[in-house]
């Protein structure tokens, strides 16, 4: 039986906010390039491929037609995840815990700059008979669940605006970023009214990006590198999508999943074990959101923790070390991959100039963005 | 090789209709509760879901697993949709596969749903974008264009005649006559399927499944709870799915060699040496009848080009010696894309536990296998079973 789970190569192309130079096939065949040089394998001896991606966003009807060619997955077992990718990664877990693979590649890009008019598409996401015919658009649900979650939490858009200032600013010394900035909780305060209170600097700007990891089973992961990154806890999970029904000042999706990925990897103290995450802050508010929703702080205490600096670079538990959405960019079905990479480059030390000192175990949460109630949660570690 | 066992035991299916009253949602919570009831599980006792449906443009709403998320019973559950194309409704159980071997879950719900209507005016306008954007969508080609263009292809390098291909409409269109969920079961001729509409020679409207809307669901278990809940659980012994190259214009058309890959990898991992010997029923997919001739070939559950001949002799009828399609295919049943598949997973399931009523094959089939294939005419899943 196979007992543990790998992650033995990564490679990105990086993330900017247009890629007019390339096809989304050429940014995705540079990041298995990498990846497959990162884990000295060739995409022939990789037993099985998974793409995550959406239709919608790529403008196929059906996306799955092009994954294989520029991953080296022709002829092989492939498939397409329309999720995201640390759902892609579950996947391609569960198909190696199976014993029938010893090594799987998962995919993610973003080519968002191909898109003409994101808010519109995304606008298809929403119940064609009652949610549609209002014309929301994402960041109108958003705003409102902001005020709910700040309603109900004490938590002002002051709070909110540190969180751009500090994940921007981790940004600046993340090379992968695109949007990395010094500015103040006055720019975002007085930055363009969106859906108040949600403002223009409080939502992360899209960017272009692919991202493919190779995992293996513990033995191949051993023969193939010295540092294999291990998947330890996995959770995912599906809140309902009716917009109506849910319980909007509380993240049920991440605090379930993070219980999941909890529960495999055997953490009952979870802010006396992780010791850095990647949380989904696709919009400011979500990062203390989502913080609360993993049990990393008492309900009601991330603002606080935010004020406190524990969160930031030299804090307790760094959050958003790369930058975060926020910084880096918003990535589709992506935003997941983004997340994984720091994982993986923070837990082998090659971080460079943002390199946490001494990190032994890592988790990574995303979301799936309006409207959906969907989340992820992974966690890693170098042990 | 020590791999974790894994049975379906329970299973439900919707009616394929043209044009369904119920929503996307809808249809899915019809055919989750089917399969629930069928083995007396409730939601509850379910630890994960996972979906199938293929594409988005059908419906018209974005991240369609999503919105489908509540109707399947995947509410604050571990949810995925996977999608291969056409593939889609047989790699759900393979998807489903993955969840329980792998000892993440016990009890895993597999739900496909197609609704093709609400794409107006039809939904062959979907497939108009499914085509590379700079080499091929100028040339304005639709889905019965390549595939006519497949079927030439096969009909030229073995020669076969359209009327050889025909008699697999007429059979599937007979068999389905008696599946309640069918949509277009009917008695036929082979000169019924000749005179019909031409769409793009070689392919005339009777050669070709309908539109459709229907789900279906099955449950799938880990070894010990299913000696639990059935007495004839039906096992999962092999699964396997390839993709092939995007370039499709770069391929000999007249073999589905991404089939051939995809049933070695099944036929290995169920130990198959012969499989026109060991295979007792199959349903390969059948979208267009010479698909269901290529794909028993691609299965290599018969010689290359030899597909036409053995139906002609009845080879592959419901009491021949290997019957295809007993349920009746997407060509009778009718063709929810993602559905399809698993509505074939379903018949072998009913096959080989004996309930399959009058679509029941004569002599106990022990072990079946259901195909689907999708994208370009490039993806290839099968799943082999044995009771």
């Amino acid at each position: 039986m196979v007992k543990r789970v790998a992650i033995v190569g990564i490679g990105t192309t990086g993330f900017r906010p247009i890629t007019s130079d390339v096809s989304f096939r050429e940014l995705i065949f540079e990041a298995a390039r990498k990846a497959y040089s990162d884990a000295g394998i060739e995409p022939s001896e990789i037993g099985g491929f998974i793409t995550t991606a959406e239709d919608f966003l790529e403008g196929y009807s059906i996306t799955d037609e092009y994954c294989p060619d520029q991953i080296g997955a022709v002829l092989k077992p492939t498939q397409t995840i329309p999720g995201d990718f640390i759902q892609g990664l579950a996947t391609g877990f569960m198909m190696i815990m199976t014993g029938a693979f010893k090594t799987v590649a998962v995919e993610a890009h973003s080519k968002a700059s191909n898109m003409k008019n994101i808010s519109e598409l995304l606008g298809f996401a929403l119940d064609p008979a009652y949610n549609r015919p209002l014309r929301e658009t994402p960041h109108a649900i958003a705003g409102l669940e902001m005020t709910r979650y700040l309603f109900e939490n004490c938590i002002t858009p002051e709070h909110c605006a540190k969180v751009v200032v500090k994940n921007k600013w981790n940004a600046m010394r993340n090379p992968y970023a695109a949007f990395g900035a010094d500015i103040s909780e006055a720019d975002v305060l007085n930055s363009e009214p969106i859906s108040l209170p949600l403002r223009r600097l409080d939502i992360a700007p899209h960017a272009d990006g692919a991202v493919v990891a190779v995992l293996a089973d513990e033995d191949t992961a051993r023969a193939l590198c010295e540092t294999p990154i291990w998947i330890e806890g996995l959770g995912w999970c599906t809140d309902t999508p009716t917009l109506e029904m849910r319980e909007w000042g509380e993240a049920a999706y991440a605090r379930l999943s993070g219980e999941m990925a909890y529960r495999m990897a055997g953490i009952a103290n979870p802010l006396g074990t992780i010791d850095f995450a990647e949380i989904c802050d696709e919009y400011s508010y979500k990062e203390l959101q989502h913080l609360e929703a993993l049990n990393l702080c008492m309900p009601g205490e991330a603002a606080h923790m935010l004020e406190s600096g524990a969160t930031s670079y030299q804090g307790e538990i760094p959050i958003n070390i790369s930058g975060g959405a926020l910084g880096v960019g918003h990535l589709f079905e992506a935003s997941g991959a983004h997340k994984i990479l720091e994982l993986v480059e923070q837990l082998r030390g090659e971080a460079g100039a943002r390199q946490i000192p001494d990190v032994n175990v890592g988790l990574a949460q995303v979301w799936r963005g309006v409207p959906t109630a969907t989340g992820a949660v992974a966690i890693l570690s170098n042990m | 090789m020590g791999m974790r066992k894994v049975a379906i035991v329970g299973a439900g299916i919707t009616k394929f209709v043209r044009r369904a009253q119920e929503t996307g949602k809808e249809l899915s919570w019809q055919a989750a509760r089917m399969a629930l009831d069928s083995c007396d599980l409730t939601l509850d006792e379910v630890d994960m879901v996972t979906l199938g449906t293929a594409p988005d443009a059908f419906d018209g709403v974005h991240m369609k697993g999503e919105y489908l998320a509540d109707g399947a019973g995947a509410w604050r559950k571990p949810y995925m949709r996977h999608f291969v194309g056409g593939g889609t409704g047989v790699f759900s159980p393979i998807h489903g596969w993955f969840h329980v071997a792998s000892g993440m879950a016990d009890i895993c719900l597999v739900v496909a749903e197609e609704k093709m209507s609400s794409c107006y005016p039809h939904p062959a306008g979907a497939f108009l974008t499914i085509f590379d954007h700079t080499t091929e969508q100028p040339l304005k080609p639709t889905l019965i264009w390549i595939f006519a263009l497949e079927m030439n292809r096969y009909m030229q390098t073995y020669g076969i005649s359209k009327a050889d291909i025909a008699r697999v409409s007429v059979k599937n269109k007979r068999n389905a006559l008696d599946h309640p969920s069918a949509q277009v079961a009917e008695e036929i001729t082979v000169e019924d399927v000749l005179g019909s509409e031409t769409l793009c020679w070689p392919v005339n409207r009777l050669d070709i499944s309908p539109a459709s809307d229907g789900a279906a669901a099955i449950v799938l278990a880990s070894e010990r709870v299913a000696r639990r809940l059935t007495d004839r659980p039906v096992w999962i012994d092999g699964v396997g799915f390839s993709i092939d190259t995007a370039y499709w214009a770069t391929r000999d058309l007249c073999y589905p060699r991404y089939v051939e890959t995809a049933a070695r990898m099944a036929y290995d991992m169920a130990g198959i040496k012969e499989p026109d010997k060991e295979i007792h029923v199959a349903e390969p997919y059948d979208p267009f009848d010479y698909k269901e001739l290529h794909h028993m070939e691609g299965l290599m559950l018969c010689p290359r080009g030899e597909a036409a001949r053995l139906t002609a002799e009845g080879y592959t009828a419901r009491d021949g010696n290997l019957p295809i399609c007993p349920s009746g295919g997407a060509l009778g049943v009718g063709n929810p894309i993602a559905a399809t598949g698993l509505m074939k997973i379903i018949e072998i399931f009913l096959q080989l536990r004996g309930e399959a009523g009058k679509r029941q094959v004569p002599g106990s089939p022990r072990c079946g296998l259901a195909q689907a294939w999708g994208d370009l005419m490039q993806m290839g899943t099968v799943v082999v079973m044995r009771i």
